[in-house]
């Protein structure tokens, strides 16, 4: 108890002097998240509209294969990235292995099913007849399409805040083709793992409170983000 | 604008809804389609306002006698009030603007002409509730107030008062009755009430077995 009270005290320490080799950390895993989460987004998103209005062959089978890729396991993308970034795979001429890049295409492989799975969820629990009302008043297919995004638009930023939430504490994938270099790929989670190893808790203790505290943060954006979606007096 | 409609026909899952419809619009006033529930009223409507294709059979657009494009351009001449309005997730001038954003119209524009449309059907100080909250009387108002903003030449409504109550209903007719005076476009509408036919119409079609017969 009494190592885990000193622990937490130091943790308590490096966060209030704000320790650069910390925020450094932090800084690289907000970095490195943020930049998956928006290629997801732009992916993930119009194929959740695609998924959701239009109606193509193989369109039930596309449904059932995104929700299965939701629960991709990380370290079985951490490797197929790996084979594929290392110098002898097919991407291995690109010299990515181990770079900040690796670990953005891994969170991203990650995110992008969360994001599609959760938007298309979203875009579906939007009633047809907004669609319709929608041409009724002039719309374009385009327009028509803007409409019913802007209607799920809660439901979409829930489903971008819950992919958040999963890379920031995902560790396998990152640990594999990041290779945690310190100072270079190092992010609070491969740090936190490799810190609990050496025996010294109070960096590993003072990041696991700042994930504590991002996770909080997430989950609060993430049901701010249902209430606003919510008619009033429902 | 005229209307020609020359015998069209729709089935769904191979039941007949329209077998022969023709008729022509062409005089402003109210028209009147009158017929017993699942008689075809809606999709006829639909079909009319192009939002929905006929089997067969076709739909002319005529502007002094010469055809028009059915293009997007004409589709924002006309506009069509559901019997479920479908209300968008946001106030009641955002519902009503929004045709008139995907028009390009400047906000000042929109401003002004959101007032007077809420004005109209009697919601002006309603605008800045959230329209989920209207009452369906209300919200069938609001489905009026969102299509005459665009000032449409034709105007479709399609059962706008069937599922509310007496006193929202007597404002939507009254709301017709001011468009008649105002000129303001062609309306063609459904009702499946007789006597609500014998109040607002001008012109009386009767729709039975997939086909528009003259009225008794």
């Amino acid at each position: 108890m009494s190592l885990f009270l000193v622990g937490f005290k130091n943790a308590l320490s490096l966060i209030l002097h704000l320790n650069p080799e910390l925020f450094g950390i932090i800084l690289l895993s907000l970095e490195v998240s943020g930049f998956a989460l928006i290629i997801a987004t732009a992916l993930g998103l119009p194929l959740g509209a695609l998924l959701g209005l239009k109606r193509f062959p193989g369109r039930n089978l596309s449904i059932s294969v995104v929700n299965t890729l939701m629960g991709l396991p990380p370290v079985v993308v951490g490797l197929v990235v790996y084979l594929l970034l290392s110098r002898r795979g097919p991407l291995g001429f690109l010299g990515l292995l181990y770079s900040p890049s690796a670990m953005i295409i891994a969170q991203t492989i990650l995110a992008i099913p969360i994001v599609t799975a959760l938007c298309h969820s979203a875009i579906m629990n939007v009633d047809p007849v907004i669609r319709l009302a929608a041409r009724t008043l002039g719309a374009t297919s385009g327009q028509e399409t803007l409409a019913v995004i802007r209607e799920a638009r809660y439901g979409i930023l829930s489903a971008i805040i819950a992919a958040f939430g999963r890379v920031m504490a995902e560790v396998g994938a990152i640990l594999i083709v990041g290779g945690n270099i310190a100072g270079y790929t190092r992010v609070m989670t491969t740090t936190i793992a490799l810190e609990t190893d050496k025996g010294n808790f109070e960096l590993a203790l003072a990041l696991g409170l700042i994930l504590l505290a991002l996770s909080f943060l997430v989950n609060a954006a993430f049901h701010a983000a249902q209430r606003k979606g919510a008619v009033p007096g429902e | 604008m005229k209307l020609t409609v020359s015998h069209i026909a729709k089935s769904y899952e191979g039941r007949t809804v329209l077998a022969d419809c023709s008729s022509v619009f062409e005089q402003r006033g109210t028209y009147v389609l009158m017929g017993p529930n699942g008689s075809g009223k809606s999709t006829f409507l639909r079909i009319c306002a192009l939002l929905e294709r006929q089997d067969s059979g076709g739909i002319a657009y005529l502007d002094n006698g010469a055809p028009l494009a059915q293009d997007i351009a004409l589709k924002r001449r006309m506009t069509l009030v559901l019997p479920r309005v479908g209300v968008f997730n946001t106030t009641v001038s955002g519902n009503v603007a929004y045709g008139l954003t995907l028009r390009g119209v400047h906000r000042d524009m929109i401003k002004k002409r959101v007032a007077e449309a809420l004005a109209f059907v009697g919601l002006g100080r309603k605008k800045d509730q959230h329209a989920r909250t209207l009452s369906s009387g209300e919200t069938q108002r609001l489905g009026i107030a969102r299509a005459l903003v665009l000032g449409p030449e034709v105007l479709f409504l399609d059962e706008p008062t069937a599922s509310i109550d007496q006193e929202n209903t007597t404002i939507i007719e009254s709301i017709i009755q001011d468009m008649k005076k105002d000129d303001r476009s062609m309306v063609i509408m459904t009702t499946h009430d007789p006597d609500q036919a014998d109040r607002l119409a001008d012109r009386l079609l009767v729709l039975r077995e997939g086909r528009i017969v003259p009225a008794p």
